[in-house]
């Protein structure tokens, strides 16, 4: 199986408390890059995809990890392939020059020309936190999708997945070729299974590291880098942010000594009961 | 002038009230900028008595599409037939629950459409809808104008109050069931496990119960008494959703629901900035927690330090006296 994950670097999203906002722009100065928590997930998801869970060193299938950014984002592909992708791509162009429609139009050509099985992207970029491009890439190259996916597993031309909605699971079937968007529960313990992993294989929680010898083998696999203008053709942004603001802060109350204060707090002052 | 095009969500012949909000957002981009706005109904049977039960709503048309094929949801059937009504308007939009995520951003892909989602407000800003959102954990708010011809957005629910009757009663339009691509064939709707409760929706409720990884497989336990005290919804962390205490679907945050309830009380959750993204509006928020230097007691507007376990059955016995 020939799995392509779209993968992009985003502001230390455990600090997007520090970012500096407005009136115009976001400034994410001194927080460190890293790899949108969804997409690495999605890679994870993908490994698994292509490996039997109990004898992980032989790959069954190719990981192609595929980003649009400035030459810097080269440090993300690098440690994707450590990790275990088998190549990369780096679609070149600054990060101010993307939106969502863009980044879909440029994944379908890369798509196009890659022809994967399947197509393993974040449900969100959590810089952003638009949700989109998985869903409208589905679309331009007419893909079926499962969005929000919380478990994957192989069937014989296809994936079953399981859905994460409003209200409960969804299963879908998939037939390839096809893309799947991933959630978070996608790297529970029993959440992906190759045709090849034994049902009764359990996972370690989370995502693997890469060990150091893998490190150093990284740097030689191959990273093309193609350019924007040459897969989006004259399309152009189409989004314009014209303000930024920083939201209303909250800030902490009181504390209460007993239950029953915070009873008398929540129906006296507060009125809320 | 913007016309605007409002997905319906509905269920067993019914809007849902994801599709009120939705309404609301409609008339405020119409208010905002001009034009009017129809409504569209897909789904099988039931769909036609959905949509008669949107015409009081000041919509200039309600179309329906009503197809076996829509019976159960999937953006691959139900884009074609979106995107080809869309064509007809300025704006194409749904709330942001996981049909309007899923749906309206594949619908954008079809007509070309830039896409803002999740949005809190809709504004006119020289001359265009001018489209306010979350980014960065809802760090920051950010307004933005989209310029393709179609443009596609989704409603944060808990920003717009669900829309009332407004009167007058608009005229049922049958459409046409586009066709759908090679993706429609090569999808299949399996099942639909869904969570049984008796509790309200978590985007609708005036008050939220939440529970985190502290309450071990105790969740339910405790937590059931006490949101049924307070007739509230429960909702949960994301750690005590990976741990299987609670179903993925009570998930609160930033990835999860977003929700606005007059109060809000998080039992043993630490405050994580992706959990805080999802209850920043509510109007009242409770911590209860051990740990008195827990992050969310900074965001609290009332903090109790004490074991979760004996103080959420006294919580109980409290509020029943
Ligand atoms: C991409 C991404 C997206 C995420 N999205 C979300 C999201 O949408 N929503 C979300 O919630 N999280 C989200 N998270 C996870 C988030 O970062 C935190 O890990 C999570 O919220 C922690 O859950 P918790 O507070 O239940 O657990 P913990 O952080 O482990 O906190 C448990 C708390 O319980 C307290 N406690 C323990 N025992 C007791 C007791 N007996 N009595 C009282 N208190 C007790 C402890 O003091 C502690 O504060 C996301 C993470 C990532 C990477
Ligand atoms: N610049 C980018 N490079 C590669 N993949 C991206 C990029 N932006 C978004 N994606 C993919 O699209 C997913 C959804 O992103 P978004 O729609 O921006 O929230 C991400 O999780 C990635 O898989």
């Amino acid at each position: 199986m020939k799995i392509l994950v779209a993968v992009k670097r985003v502001a230390d999203p455990d600090n997007a408390n520090r970012i500096k906002v407005g009136p115009t722009q976001i400034d994410t100065t001194g927080l460190e890059w890293k790899i949108n928590p969804f997409d690495e997930y999605a890679l994870e998801a993908a490994l698994r995809l292509t490996e039997d869970g109990a004898k992980n060193k032989d790959r069954l299938g190719e990981v192609i990890v595929v980003t649009l950014g400035p030459p810097e984002a080269d440090a993300t592909l690098r440690s994707a392939l450590a990790t275990g992708a088998d190549r990369a791509i780096r679609v070149n162009t600054s990060d101010a020059a993307l939106d969502g429609r863009l980044v879909a139009k440029a994944l379908a050509k890369v798509v196009e020309q890659q022809a994967p099985d399947l197509v393993l992207m974040g449900k969100q970029a959590v810089d952003g936190d638009s949700n989109f491009v998985a869903q409208a890439l589905a679309e331009l190259i007419d893909y079926p999708m499962a969005t929000f996916a919380a478990t994957i597993k192989q069937e014989a031309s296809g994936v079953l997945v399981g859905r994460e909605v409003d209200g409960g699971t969804m299963n879908v079937r998939l037939r390839f070729p096809a893309l799947v968007s991933v959630d978070l529960r996608i790297v529970a313990p029993d959440s992906v299974y190759s045709s090849a992993t034994a049902p009764t294989f359990k996972y370690n929680e989370g995502v693997r590291f890469a060990p150091l010898p893998a490190i150093m083998k990284a740097k030689k696999k191959p990273l093309d880098v193609l350019e924007l203008s040459a897969l989006v053709g004259g399309a152009t942004l189409a989004t314009q942010y014209v303000k930024f603001t920083a939201p209303a802060g909250r800030k902490a109350g009181v504390k209460v000594a007993s239950v029953a204060e915070l009873v008398a707090k929540l129906k006296n002052d507060a009125r809320v009961l | 002038m913007t016309n605007v095009l409002v997905v319906a969500e509905i269920h067993a012949g019914k809007p849902k009230a994801a599709t009120l909000s939705a309404i609301t957002f409609a008339k405020q981009a119409n208010a905002a900028l001009g034009g009017s706005f129809s409504v569209l109904v897909l789904g099988g049977a039931g769909a036609r008595a959905a949509a008669e039960q949107l015409q009081g709503f000041g919509a200039s048309k309600v179309l329906v599409c009503e197809d076996a094929s829509l019976e159960n949801y999937l953006a691959e059937r139900y884009a074609p037939t979106v995107a080809e009504v869309a064509k007809g308007f300025g704006l194409v939009v749904a709330t942001a629950t996981s049909f309007g995520k899923d749906l309206i951003p594949r619908v954008a892909g079809r007509v070309d459409a830039s896409y803002a989602g999740d949005c809190s407000a809709v504004s006119a800003v020289d001359g265009k809808l001018g489209f306010t959102r979350p980014m960065y954990a809802g760090n920051a708010f950010g307004t933005l104008t989209l310029s393709t011809p179609i443009q596609a957005a989704t409603a944060r629910q808990s920003e717009f109050s669900p829309a009332t009757p407004s009167g007058g009663s608009s005229a049922i339009e049958s459409v046409a069931l586009a066709a759908g691509g090679k993706a429609a064939s090569r999808v299949e709707f399996v099942s639909l496990e869904s969570v049984k409760s008796e509790r309200p929706e978590l985007t609708e409720a005036k008050r939220v119960v939440s529970g985190g990884r502290a309450l071990k497989e105790r969740f339910f336990e405790l937590l059931e008494p006490l949101a049924k005290q307070l007739g509230a919804a429960i909702g949960a962390s994301r750690a005590a959703c990976d741990a299987g205490y609670a179903p993925g679907d009570y998930q609160v945050g930033q990835t999860g629901k977003i929700v606005a309830p007059e109060l809000y009380i998080a039992v043993g959750i630490s405050g994580a900035i992706q959990h805080v993204a999802g209850i920043k509006g509510a109007k009242v928020i409770v911590a209860i927690n051990k740990d008195g230097d827990a992050p969310i007691f900074q965001i609290a507007d009332y903090g109790l330090v004490a074991d979760l376990f004996e103080a959420v059955p006294a919580l109980v016995q409290a509020l029943k006296a």
